[in-house]
């Protein structure tokens, strides 16, 4: 019963949050400070995890190809597919939703608990929709830019250190990354970055907004935050997998 | 005027209002008093609606607050300041963006002209070298003069201070009191003020409400609350050694 009332709790939170900005020049000012805060600010993790992600995918690959029946250019076919289906779009959402889920939801519950959200509604603000919502839309809007710089890290971390650990030459490589492609891919990795983005940001805002109590309850809003949004990005996972490359 | 018809507030079947009734007069400095747990915040959250009456009507200038929707609620919000205890200043704005912010807001000003209002009012709190500071800059009585800045950027009607003397050193809490009567009178506000400070009630009590219990237990001014029978005002008002001393001697 208490799981309905939550979800019933989140989806008219969702209700107010989408509503039309009271003052549109503040809106946009705070969604280009958060595509900064929640986006930019994360490229130098993603850069780094993509690249060494992508060389142990690839040297995993190459070593455990031991058919002689299997061209070695799969290394480079395996690489790709792995990283455009999977590892970019969910793991660096997961990656996201510890790092931009705690920080909104341990933004939005300080300001909670420190009666800042009070003092925005009692001002006349819709507090829900001029926090919330520029967050939202500015994952929206950056994220796919991140997945995709993630994709093109990921791939040539393992091609350059593929060469480097001599597993696979720059030709086969090459090659097996041009073979095969279907660009319906990439449309995929897209919708599900959209949708984890929006679960991402929603999520712990959620559980930001409506934290109670001190410091010890702002944190513990932040770690439900990181649990639940990576378990929704999970489900969520599968269901779009299912649902669209079936 | 905030005109308060028979609220009554509960939580989880415990009675925090019973059924208040009592007027918040225009251009006064109206002082909600009482011990921790006497229903003072709750009725000041109630006031502003951030708590909804479980039953009663709060009215202001005849318009009626607890039957109005989401939307009216927000129009007659904008005739609201409210100073928090802790301050509720935007920790990401400087002290001069805090003042602007519900300027920019709710005003069709112009920039220069809520540079010039901005300035006004932090003159106004004898905050004027403050203005680029951040508020983790800046000590507790200057939060506090910042939040009455902000509050009253943009002319409120009704001002509600949630203990605004708490964590403030006497001289820094007569300074806040007398800012707040300051203002009250200048630009005719109708003031809520909820406090357990005796100082601030003898310093600015022009109304004085006595919660105990979730009731109203009296009524009156600075001057009469010392002249009172009422034995629960008395426990109240003389509770301190110093207040106690100066009611024997003044008796003596």
């Amino acid at each position: 019963m208490a799981v309905f009332q939550s979800l019933g709790h989140y989806f008219l939170f969702v209700w107010v949050v989408f509503s039309k900005p009271q003052q549109w020049r503040r809106f946009w000012k705070q969604w280009l400070y958060e595509v900064n805060s929640l986006g930019i600010n994360s490229l130098p993790i993603i850069a780094i995890i993509s690249m060494f992600i992508g060389a142990a995918l690839t040297i995993q690959t190459a070593y455990n190809i031991d058919s002689p029946f299997i061209p070695l250019y799969a290394v480079g076919l395996a690489t790709r597919d792995s990283i455009i289906l999977e590892f970019s779009p969910t793991i660096i959402s997961l990656i996201l939703a510890g790092k931009v889920g705690s920080s909104i939801a341990s933004e939005l519950g300080t300001m909670r608990v420190t009666e800042q959200i009070d003092a925005l509604e009692i001002m006349g603000v819709n507090s829900g929709s001029f926090l919330v919502l520029p967050k939202i839309i500015a994952a929206l809007f950056i994220n796919p830019f991140l997945v995709i710089i993630s994709m093109f890290i990921g791939i040539t971390g393992g091609w350059i250190f593929g060469v480097l650990a001599g597993v696979v030459s720059t030709t086969e490589f090459v090659y097996g990354l041009q073979s095969f492609f279907q660009p319906f891919y990439i449309t995929y990795a897209l919708i599900k970055t959209v949708v984890f983005a929006f679960l991402i940001t929603s999520i712990s805002s959620y559980f930001g907004y409506y934290a109670q109590g001190g410091a010890l309850e702002v944190g513990s809003s932040s770690t439900k935050a990181v649990v639940y949004s990576s378990i929704f990005v999970l489900v969520l996972n599968y269901l779009l997998t299912q649902v669209l490359l079936s | 005027m905030i005109d308060i018809q028979h609220i009554s507030k509960s939580f989880d079947g415990r009675v925090i209002l019973d059924d208040i009734s009592l007027v918040f007069e225009e251009g006064k400095t109206n002082l909600v008093i009482g011990s921790s747990g006497s229903g003072k915040t709750v009725l000041m959250k109630c006031l502003v609606s951030l708590y909804q009456v479980d039953q009663g009507q709060i009215l202001y200038d005849g318009r009626d607050f607890t039957e109005s929707s989401e939307e009216e609620k927000r129009e007659i919000r904008k005739d609201f300041g409210m100073v928090f205890q802790g301050g509720a200043l935007f920790d990401s704005q400087t002290v001069a963006e805090n003042v602007a912010f519900p300027l920019e807001m709710f005003s069709v000003m112009q920039p220069a002209e809520m540079r010039d209002r901005v300035d006004f009012c932090l003159n106004r709190v004898n905050l004027s070298a403050a203005h680029d500071l951040y508020p983790s800059q800046i000590s507790g009585g200057m939060k506090k003069r910042v939040a009455i800045a902000r509050a009253i950027a943009l002319n409120p009607k009704y001002l509600f201070c949630d203990e605004p003397n708490s964590g403030l050193d006497p001289k820094t809490s007569i300074v806040i009191d007398n800012l707040i009567q300051e203002i009250t009178e200048e630009f005719n506000i109708t003031t809520v003020i909820n406090t357990h400070d005796m100082n601030s009630v003898l310093e600015i009590g022009q109304k004085i409400i006595y919660l105990n219990k979730g009731k109203k237990w009296w009524e009156g001014d600075k001057n009469s609350i010392l002249e009172t029978d009422n034995a629960e005002v008395n426990d109240f008002v003389y509770a301190s050694e110093l207040f106690k001393r100066i009611r024997r001697a003044s008796h003596s």
